[in-house]
């Protein structure tokens, strides 16, 4: 690749190096990154495991795979559970759904968050008071007891659990995107008063272009690594959710429920292999991405070296 | 003839970047008299900040003093332990630099901020410092010393905070005021009123200034000795009137052609030609040659030492070498 | 006599300064406070003073990045002030700004050839596939060369991104540049050559500058007609060897002495004013330099003094304007 950019450039003066946008030096800071590169393989890896391992497994979620209760062995890697349903295969199919929820979760946020708050710096004014008194409303509203009732209510009103796992993706993405609001929207208001703003107002340059290639693509940056340490955020809370017994319902499985099995005091002390992979998965898809979000921010810092 | 009080020797300050090895300070080499005004030229990036800042060992990471010694009254600061070189700053040697809005700590009073090195350097209670500083306000010509005693430094403008800092400089008698840019930031009838300020400094209380510039008018009017850096190298040193009389270097030549002067203009104005090197692709030679109007083939592949020649002159530069071969 | 390009009519700028719990305002900061002048075509007008005395405001009130608060400013005959937003639009390519600060007035995501480019094809100047050609061209003619052109800004120098601000702001052929401290934050050897640049252009293309800058001495190297300001007013303003050679107000006598010359040997005798700059939100009374004019009498706290015409051309506002 790099070389086809070499033989197509003919000009005899041009230097031996390439220009490099500010969205190419980032991603070679990152890939410098060790943490947060081991941090990426370690995500890469848990897709991979997630959403292809279930077609490799010889079980099956509905049936019974074998005696109930059993700890790991050369059949059952991870154990069985009281249901006799093979570990392995649960927490493969729960990740689907957990990574499924933070991703969803997040692009939800992502999605409200900056288009509220781009809209909010960028007009001032009355529609800034009316988003940022909204987005303060919401992030006055303590959002564990929220989503608790709303369970409750879920479960009340008797929704089917494969739409519940939706409500759920939605509610977290839509219980997220204030803090987001109000970091883009800073940015817009920082990034207004910058002198290349003012230029692009001299050059007579039209809102359209002001607002979508200067404007947005500086705001770029922030959103990725708020996105990225959202989604473990939405992870985490789909996670407590469905311990509580009203995120993900079984029979579906997700990590969250599947931990659950800890608070009984005999699965707990005698039978690990129930909520130990469930956690540790937990564990490490939180770490791994809270390591990338680091690495990007310090590879998009704006505060750009020279 | 005044002793040195600090002389630098060979000092090396490294920067370590992704990009590679910045030789910040490379194998600088020069002494500051007692009681001397020595002004540090160059533009931004020639290393004038770093060296004063190794001067107080106050170069943090990435950055790093490998080598060198920095004697002051004979004694290498770059081998003291940092509890003796927190005596010497502030005691011995003050700093004062260019922003004079973020120098100062907003939530403290001016009057803590100059008693606090009172009390801690020289044990005074709070009554007596409280009486030293406002006489030090005072001292920088600023009236109403009192009532400023008790004002917070965002009541205050540019010029009276610089002044400020200059008070605290020199609450402890330093026998060294280093002055890094302290005028850039501030307007030229404020900058008179504070060049005005440190020369009375020095002449009444024998201070050396090592005043760190990039403007040859300050440097006429402040210095008796001047420094000019180049790349992190001292490429020229000279007393000033010999130094504005007779430039020997090409890159001095050019910087003092290059400023516009008032009353004395010309059609157009000489510029030096290109732009500073890269700082961490420097080779074995005259880090100026592809600037120098004057380039010979050596410029290219050897550096030329810093060498004395008549009325305490000294300069980087192959033209001034017998032969120029070496 | 021509018609002047470009005709100031008792400018006025106020910011509000707002307090209290309701953000009433308070009070005003007078940043630019009744200036009135005409710059004819080709004519370089150079605007000096201290931090705070509005040079900057005039500068952006002119080309309308601020509204007014009073008066008029004529651009060819129009009052910039009352056209519609689309009209203005319209008008922006012949009046361009050039900044001081070489790194915020770039941005960081755009390349060299788009920002310079990018407001030609936006306003449907010029088709997309000459663009890069005009691009090309005009870099050269900045002294940049055109393999820069896919380069992000922040593979330059300062001078260098000095050099692609004015890139920008020529490439759309104006007739009047507001220069605001181009060369304030460029170092001694760049400084020249872009000063160079400037004159060079201003040259060829026939421009007309207005020069914002706190430094004298290069204001005397590129304008021929410069103007004094202190706190918001105009102070004085004349052709520049006139200006130099007899200075009327005494605060221009105080800042061309100021200025440090490098020649050791010279001792100035210097007028060292003293105190501080007021605030522009409290003026004083009466002729606002009187709280640090060694001359100041009486009237001078009370009146606030006229803006004549003193000699040919040459305007100043000092109740005794030449007498000391």
């Amino acid at each position: 690749m790099a070389q086809a950019v070499d033989t197509t450039s003919t000009n005899a003066e041009m230097p031996k190096t390439k220009p490099a946008s500010p969205w190419t030096l980032a991603f070679r800071q990152l890939r410098r990154n060790k943490i947060a590169m081991s941090g990426l393989i370690v995500i890469i890896m848990m897709f991979l495991i997630c959403f292809v391992g279930p077609f490799l497994s010889p079980y099956s979620l509905e049936t019974m795979s074998g005696p109930s209760n059993k700890g790991p062995s050369a059949s059952h890697w991870l154990g069985t559970d009281k249901l006799g349903r093979d570990i392995l295969l649960r927490v493969m199919l729960a990740g689907r759904i957990s990574l499924l929820v933070g991703l969803v979760a997040m692009m939800v946020s992502v999605a409200i968050g900056s288009t509220l708050g781009a809209l909010a710096g960028y007009y001032r004014g009355w529609v800034d008071t009316i988003i940022m008194r909204f987005a303060d409303i919401m992030l006055s509203i303590p959002a564990l007891p929220l989503l608790i009732i709303l369970g409750a209510v879920l479960s009340d009103i008797q929704v089917p659990p494969d739409q519940r796992i939706y409500l759920v993706m939605f509610l977290l993405g839509f219980m997220s995107w204030p803090g987001l609001a109000r970091l883009v929207r800073g940015q817009i208001l920082t990034l207004r008063e910058q002198e290349f703003m003012q230029a692009a107002e001299v050059l007579g340059l039209r809102d359209k272009r002001k607002i979508f290639r200067h404007l947005i693509p500086n705001t770029i940056p922030i959103i990725i690594v708020v996105a990225t340490l959202s989604v473990a955020g939405a992870i985490l809370m789909e996670s407590v959710l469905s311990y509580l017994g009203i995120g993900v319902v079984p029979p579906t499985p997700s990590w969250g429920n599947m931990i659950s099995a800890a608070n009984n005091l005999i699965d707990f002390k005698k039978r690990p292999w129930l909520w130990i992979p469930p956690g540790v998965c937990i564990f490490m898809t939180v770490i791994a991405i809270n390591v990338i979000g680091d690495g990007l921010r310090d590879a998009l810092d704006p505060k750009m070296k020279k | 003839m005044a002793n040195n009080l600090v002389e630098f020797r060979n000092l090396r300050t490294n920067f370590y970047t992704s990009g590679g090895v910045v030789k910040a300070v490379n194998d600088v080499s020069f002494a500051i008299k007692e009681g001397e005004t020595l002004c540090v030229v160059g533009e931004s990036g020639c290393g004038k900040s770093v060296t004063a800042m190794s001067l107080m060992r106050l170069v943090s990471p990435p950055g790093k003093t490998e080598g060198g010694q920095i004697l002051y009254n004979g004694e290498d600061l770059l081998t003291l332990k940092e509890r003796q070189m927190r005596h010497i700053r502030g005691n011995e040697i003050a700093m004062i630099f260019q922003e004079p809005m973020t120098s100062l700590n907003p939530v403290f009073k001016i009057g803590q901020q100059i008693s606090e090195p009172l009390i801690i350097h020289k044990g005074m209670t709070k009554k007596e410092a409280k009486k030293r500083s406002i006489e030090l306000i005072e001292l920088v010509g600023i009236p109403r010393a009192a009532q400023i005693f008790d004002s917070y430094p965002h009541e205050l403008s540019g010029g009276m905070r610089q002044r400020i800092m200059i008070a605290i400089a020199l609450s402890c008698d330093p026998k060294l005021l280093i002055a890094d840019e302290p005028t850039t930031a501030l307007d030229v009838t404020i900058q008179a009123q504070i060049l005005d300020l440190m020369r009375n400094i020095k002449s009444e209380f024998k201070t050396a200034i090592m005043l760190i510039t990039h403007d040859l008018g300050v440097v006429a009017e402040m210095a008796d000795h001047v420094v000019v850096m180049y790349a992190g190298k001292v490429i020229e040193e000279a007393p000033v009137h010999e130094l504005f009389r007779n430039p020997k270097h090409p890159y001095t030549q050019g910087l003092l052609r290059a400023k516009p002067i008032i009353n004395q203009r010309q059609s157009r104005l000489y510029t030096i030609p290109g732009q500073v090197p890269n700082p961490v692709s420097l080779g074995n030679n005259c880090y100026f040659n592809d600037r120098c109007e004057h380039c010979m083939s050596i410029c290219v592949d050897k550096q030329p030492p810093l060498n004395t020649y008549e009325n305490r002159h000294k300069a980087a530069c192959w033209l001034y070498e017998k032969g120029g071969e070496a | 006599m021509t018609e002047p390009l470009l005709e100031v009519n008792h400018l006025k700028k106020y910011f509000p300064i707002q307090g209290g719990i309701m953000q009433r305002t308070v009070g005003h900061v007078r940043a630019v406070d009744d200036i009135t002048f005409t710059l004819n075509k080709g004519e370089a007008l150079g605007l000096v003073g201290e931090s705070g005395c509005g040079k900057s405001t005039t500068g952006r009130t002119i080309l309308r990045l601020l509204e007014k608060t009073e008066g008029t400013v004529k651009f060819k005959g129009t009052d910039l002030h009352e056209l519609s937003r689309k009209e203005l639009r319209a008008m922006r390519p012949k009046m361009q700004l050039v900044f001081q600060d070489p790194y915020s007035s770039l941005n960081p995501r755009i390349n060299v050839g788009t920002a310079i480019g990018e407001a030609l094809v936006d306003h449907g100047l010029v088709s997309k596939h000459e663009i890069r050609d005009r691009v090309k061209e005009i870099l050269s003619i900045c002294g940049l060369a055109p393999y820069h052109i896919d380069r992000y800004p922040h593979e330059f120098s300062g001078g260098q991104r000095q050099r692609i601000g004015i890139a920008r702001a020529l490439i759309m052929n104006p007739e009047f540049i507001v220069a605001d401290e181009p060369v304030s934050a460029l170092d001694v050897s760049i400084q020249a050559q872009i000063i160079n640049l400037l004159s060079d252009l201003q040259e060829q293309k026939n421009l007309t500058y207005l020069f914002i800058s706190h430094d004298l001495s290069v204001v005397e190297h590129l304008c021929n007609r410069i103007g004094v300001m202190y706190l918001g007013s105009m102070v004085e303003m004349a052709p520049r060897e006139e200006l130099f050679a007899r200075p009327l107000h005494p605060y221009t006598k105080a800042l061309l002495s100021a200025i440090p010359v490098p020649d050791p040997t010279r001792k100035s005798e210097r007028i060292v004013l003293q105190g501080d700059i007021p605030s522009p939100a409290n003026p004083p009374s009466g002729c606002k330099f009187h709280t640090r004019c060694p001359f100041a009498k009486e009237i001078c706290k009370q009146q606030v003094p006229k803006y004549e015409e003193m000699a040919s051309n040459h305007f100043v506002a000092c109740h005794f304007a030449g007498e000391f």
